[in-house]
């Protein structure tokens, strides 16, 4: 017993030597700056956050202005469906590769790997070529005689959506993927074996059996989803989302303060979802 | 005999590498025990999964109680399986488990719930019907997966080594309790297992296999009695294999005689000529050892050790051209054969067996 309480210790002393550095980075990197974030939020507009300023909700009041507000439920619809498409497309597809042969299943893994050999920025610039008016697709499309005008892809609320969920498909496939992979299919052969139609199968074994890696695919999907806004920007259309907001405020209007107040707003938002994932029996995602 | 309620004719399966089976044929009747017998790889699995549906044929018929079910989907057939890691949904407590085969067949609730309740009594389950199958003891597992492919009543029920993830002890009282629950429901299993003792003890019939074939079909007496094979003799309980030339037949009676000596077996199951290449077997608890030569053998042999075995003795020993041999003796033999003696081997000649031929590419 007493070796064992000795072994304990050191155990967690060796541990500690581990784990300092990673509290250090993020202390300095992570909370330092959050801190500062949601103190500039808590001061006047103008001033700068400082021990012993004055605190305000001023700052948070201000964002109950209906047109904020709708721009926050835009970027919430937006990013509830980029997380819907994925996971009816990217689903099957992680579907497939798990039930695939050894050689199909690495191909497919190249294909969802590969993309992140190159920054997104330019994979979307790739995209807005493909679909402008005078672009390949129009191209092929009017060669077919499927069309007789160039349709205007870009800037539709459409062509942004495409360029979230090529963006974030990746995320949904796979933590989808490793569940299913995981999944025994004797229990599908036993739900056969007692009278399931494979659909059937499906519904009451395999997709309730997978759930774990597709609640993680929603989240990993959903929360960066939120607050991203350049792809929105890139594709055009003007739509304005939470993103572009913080960004005009910080840079164009530089109320400062108003903007960490929204920037606030957003991490409380996503860290809720987080929590929501968590307390409804959710994996670790290596975040919290 | 019964009716024939299944039917497996000509099944051929190929997995790409090699027949997984070749020309399977069986025919179970109806509340039968059929046992499939073998090593792992001989394709006792993949004939099983050929019945309940999970499997197709590449060639040949699956025929139940008259009719070709052979392209039918698994959901359609009244056949249902005791998988071998059990494979209950473990999102699906014990209850739920046991009633999924008749929900999804569209069985009204209250009849669901009776036949659940019935079902957990069944194998003695009932006070664990709201557990989920985690909190459960491999035992328990076992007993849960029987009955949740006995609750849609059906035709046939296929067993995957249903034992073999339980200790000796535990696997010895779920063998009776198999047997005697197949007897009252009067169900017909088809039951796969690479224990031997489990097969002999259990089975109406056994199927020992191997490399995708049959290589004997029969009662448990047959199989132990006559082996058709070397290998089914080898693989089935302990013996000595003999090999010889036919010397004379004195009625059913054949002196047979090889480089050790000389040897009688009754050769009523096999008809042998003088002059014919045979091989007998000897089960090891029949063979016997005496200190003096016995009328109708020439067997001598020199014994290596002996050893205490309970209820009996093991006396090992050696022929002239070095084969061992391992006799069984009363313990408290007066005479028991001590290590350098010389023993003269013998049995009764109706207890040992002329193995059919020769073994498949043996």
């Amino acid at each position: 017993m007493a070796h064992k309480s000795r072994m304990h210790a050191g155990e967690s002393r060796r541990s500690a030597v581990f784990v300092l550095p990673m509290a250090l980075l993020a202390v300095t990197l992570v909370a330092l700056p959050l801190i500062y974030v949601l103190g500039t939020s808590l001061v006047e507009t103008g001033q700068s956050f400082s021990f012993g300023a004055a605190f305000t909700l001023d700052n948070y009041r201000r964002l109950l202005r209906a047109d904020y507000l709708l721009v926050f439920w835009e970027s919430l619809k937006l990013a509830f469906l980029t997380t819907l498409l994925s996971f009816v497309i990217g689903y099957p597809f992680a579907y497939c590769m798990a039930r695939a042969g050894k050689r199909w299943k690495s191909l497919l893994m190249m294909l969802v790997i590969i993309p992140f050999w190159t920054s997104a920025l330019v994979r979307i610039y790739g995209w807005k070529i493909l679909l402008q008016a005078n672009g390949p697709i129009n191209a092929v499309l009017r060669g077919l005689g499927l069309i007789e005008k160039n349709i205007k892809f870009l800037g539709s609320y459409g062509s942004v959506l495409l360029a979230m969920v090529y963006c974030m498909i990746s995320f949904m496939i796979l933590p989808c993927h490793s569940s299913i992979d995981k999944l025994d299919v004797t229990l599908v052969e036993a739900a056969r074996d007692l009278g399931s139609k494979p659909w059937r199968a499906f519904l009451d074994v395999t997709l309730p059996l997978t759930m774990p890696g597709i609640l993680a695919g929603c989240v990993l999907v959903f929360v960066p989803s939120v607050g991203i806004f350049y792809l929105a920007d890139i594709m055009g259309g003007g739509l304005v989302l939470v993103g572009n907001l913080i960004r005009d405020q910080l840079l164009k209007v530089r109320d400062w303060n108003t903007g960490s107040a929204m920037s606030m707003v957003l991490i409380f938002i996503t860290a809720g979802i987080y929590l929501l994932y968590r307390r409804s029996g959710g994996d670790d995602l290596g975040v919290f | 005999m019964e009716e024939v309620l299944l039917s497996l004719r000509h099944i051929f399966k190929n997995f790409g590498e090699g027949d997984v089976l070749s020309d399977v044929s069986l025919d179970v009747h109806k509340g039968e025990f059929v046992t499939l017998l073998g090593a792992s790889g001989c394709g006792k699995t993949t004939t099983l999964r050929i019945v309940s549906g999970l499997e197709t044929p590449d060639t040949g018929e699956v025929i139940l109680n008259g009719q070709s079910m052979t392209d039918w989907p698994p959901e359609k057939r009244p056949v249902n399986t005791v998988f071998q890691s059990y494979a209950l949904f473990p999102h699906m407590n014990v209850e739920k488990n046991v009633a999924y085969g008749l929900k999804v067949r569209g069985v009204d609730k209250k009849t669901q719930a009776a036949r659940v309740k019935e079902m957990l009594e069944l194998v003695q389950m009932s006070e664990y019907a709201k557990r989920m199958p985690a909190q459960l003891s491999g035992g328990q597992r076992q007993r849960i997966a029987i009955a949740r492919a006995l609750a849609p009543q059906p035709q046939l029920l296929l067993l995957d080594e249903p034992l073999g993830a339980l200790d000796l002890q535990l696997r010895r009282q779920m063998q009776i309790e198999l047997k005697r629950l197949q007897k009252k429901l009067g169900i017909t299993f088809i039951y796969i297992t690479h224990d031997q003792e489990e097969a002999i003890n259990m089975s109406d019939r056994i199927a020992v296999m191997r490399g995708g074939r049959f290589e004997q079909l029969g009662t448990p007496e047959e199989i132990y009695d006559h082996p058709a094979t070397r290998y089914v003799a080898q693989f089935i309980g302990r013996s000595t294999l003999l090999t010889g030339t036919v010397q004379s037949m004195n009625g059913p009676l054949a002196v047979i005689k090889n480089e050790n000596g000389r040897f009688t077996v009754d050769s009523a199951h096999a008809a042998l000529t003088a002059g014919e290449r045979c091989e007998v077997c000897v089960r090891t608890e029949r063979m016997r050892a005496s200190c003096t030569p016995v009328e109708g053998f020439d067997l001598p042999a020199t014994v290596r050790e002996t050893r205490y075995a309970g209820g009996s003795v093991l006396i090992y020993t050696v022929l002239a051209d070095g084969t061992e041999v391992v006799a069984e003796g009363a313990t408290r033999m007066c005479d028991a054969p001590q290590a350098g003696d010389r023993v003269y081997m013998h049995w009764n000649p109706a207890q040992a067996a002329v193995i059919g031929g020769t073994s498949h590419g043996a």
